[in-house]
């Protein structure tokens, strides 16, 4: 083994160096050729062995005690060998648990990826950005007859449990009757699969809405979801899109109360998760205002610039650092 | 940030005060210390919630299991003194409805 003779050659090298001169350089080295020791998985006992040659080589008449004291001290060392490999073992386990994880991340959001349907008379612009490798933000589109439904859900849990709520809810609500598509109607059911499914931490904020063309409205309900906001553009005002309801997953019987808004040429329908009201600076939290004004700033463009806008500045206010899966959806009135 | 839960407890009375941050770092500890008292009949546990500046999501995810927990052990859980920061949460995801919390509010410091 070439590396293992030019590793007891440094060694012996250092050591020679630093039995003679005893200076702190030389024990900094040692430190460092420890590094370069792990990177060639060399263990404890290895180690002591090594040094028990090169001190064969060095002291030939070194006394028999001092010998038989390094054998003893081998022996020592190998329940630290043991935990060494152990150790080594574990983080190739841990590599490999991470790979399967991004796979499964990144299959996940292409099975529940929701494509923003075409709709003429909205403009819809969407940006959702996980802040780990799993969202527990989820949104979805469904068109249904003329009608077009929107959701928005925050999954409490992080990582894996939740990403696997996200899918639970998915397929109940493909798998809901269209009669059904009622928001208030649609929260009840899905509380029902959710309180009998969901782990007791866990719970889903969501905000349900259905836009029907013809009479221009909006009707919608919520689960304990981070109000949204509606843009009156006739006033050019904003206002909280409030709609009162408990999360779901935390009561079987609850009900939702059915909420409905005119929406008029140009109005906004605007959705978020709680990751945009609790992104942090270094000056405290942003408040509603401010991500109000923010929108306001870039309102004039299409909605998917608007969100894309949006989100940029929050990032950069935060220092590129998301603390929470952020998502931000706006449903312009075009026609 | 930390979290401190100073533990009290009168007979069957467990008091919690926590001071500092309720998110997804110390929620765990939290939820070693609350819901083990929560699941012996008759006890009475109340969170004292003065000193939580920020509870996030998950933070909030411990008090649900907490106030199920209770349900399904009939013990009760009692929360009082909550800044609006952490009320607003309560309130927007409509817990405020189903939690016994106290109804004096502590306001923001002036």
């Amino acid at each position: 083994m070439p590396a293992k003779d030019a590793l007891t050659e440094r060694y012996q090298d250092l050591l020679s160096v630093y039995l003679k001169a005893k200076t702190e350089t030389t024990l900094y080295k040692g430190q460092q050729f420890s590094r370069k020791l792990l990177e060639q998985q060399i263990s404890p006992e290895d180690l002591v062995s090594l040094h028990i040659q090169v001190m064969d080589e060095l002291f030939p008449d070194m006394s028999e005690e001092m010998r038989d004291s390094f054998d003893f001290l081998l022996e020592a060392m190998i329940g630290y060998g043991f935990a060494y490999r152990e150790h080594q073992s574990l983080r190739d386990k841990q590599q490999q648990l991470e790979s399967e994880i991004e796979v499964a991340a990144s299959m996940q959001q292409t099975l529940l990826l929701s494509d923003v349907p075409d709709f003429d008379d909205l403009d819809i612009g969407v940006v959702s950005v996980p802040a780990k490798k799993m969202n527990g933000d989820y949104y979805n589109f469904v068109k249904s007859g003329n009608s077009l439904s929107v959701a928005v859900a925050d999954i409490i849990g992080k990582g894996i449990p939740a990403a696997l709520c996200m899918s639970m809810i998915k397929y109940a609500m493909d798998s809901l009757p269209d009669e059904q598509m009622k928001p208030h109607l649609l929260l009840e059911n899905l509380n029902r699969v959710v309180e009998h499914n969901v782990h007791s931490n866990m719970f889903i904020t969501m905000f349900h809405g259905v836009y029907e063309p013809e009479s221009h409205k909006f009707y919608y309900a919520g689960a304990g979801h981070e109000p949204g906001f509606i843009y009156n553009a006739k006033e050019d005002q904003f206002h909280d899109l409030i709609a009162k309801g408990l999360v779901l997953g935390v009561s079987r019987t609850t009900t939702y109360h059915p909420y409905e808004k005119e929406i008029e040429i140009g109005d906004m329908v605007i959705l978020l998760s709680d990751g945009v009201t609790e992104c942090r600076t270094n000056k405290g939290f942003i408040e509603r205002e401010e991500i109000v004004s923010l929108i306001r700033k870039y309102m004039d463009l299409p909605a998917q610039k608007i969100v894309e806008n949006v989100f940029q500045e929050l990032d950069r206010l935060q220092g590129f650092e998301l603390r929470d899966d952020f998502t931000l959806i706006v449903l312009k009135r075009l026609v | 940030m930390n979290l401190q839960i100073n533990q009290e407890q009168i007979n069957e009375t467990y008091e919690l005060k926590l001071a500092g941050e309720v998110d997804a770092y110390t929620a765990p500890k939290l939820k070693e210390v609350m819901l083990p008292l929560t699941e012996k009949e008759g006890n009475i546990v109340v969170v004292d919630l003065s000193g939580v500046e920020y509870m996030d999501s998950t933070g909030l995810g411990i008090f649900v299991g907490a106030l199920k927990s209770s349900k399904a052990y009939n013990s009760s859980l009692k929360l009082r003194g909550m800044t609006e920061r952490v009320k607003r949460i309560f309130e927007i995801t409509g817990l405020t409805e189903v939690m016994d919390i106290e109804s004096e509010v502590k306001g923001e410091a002036l």
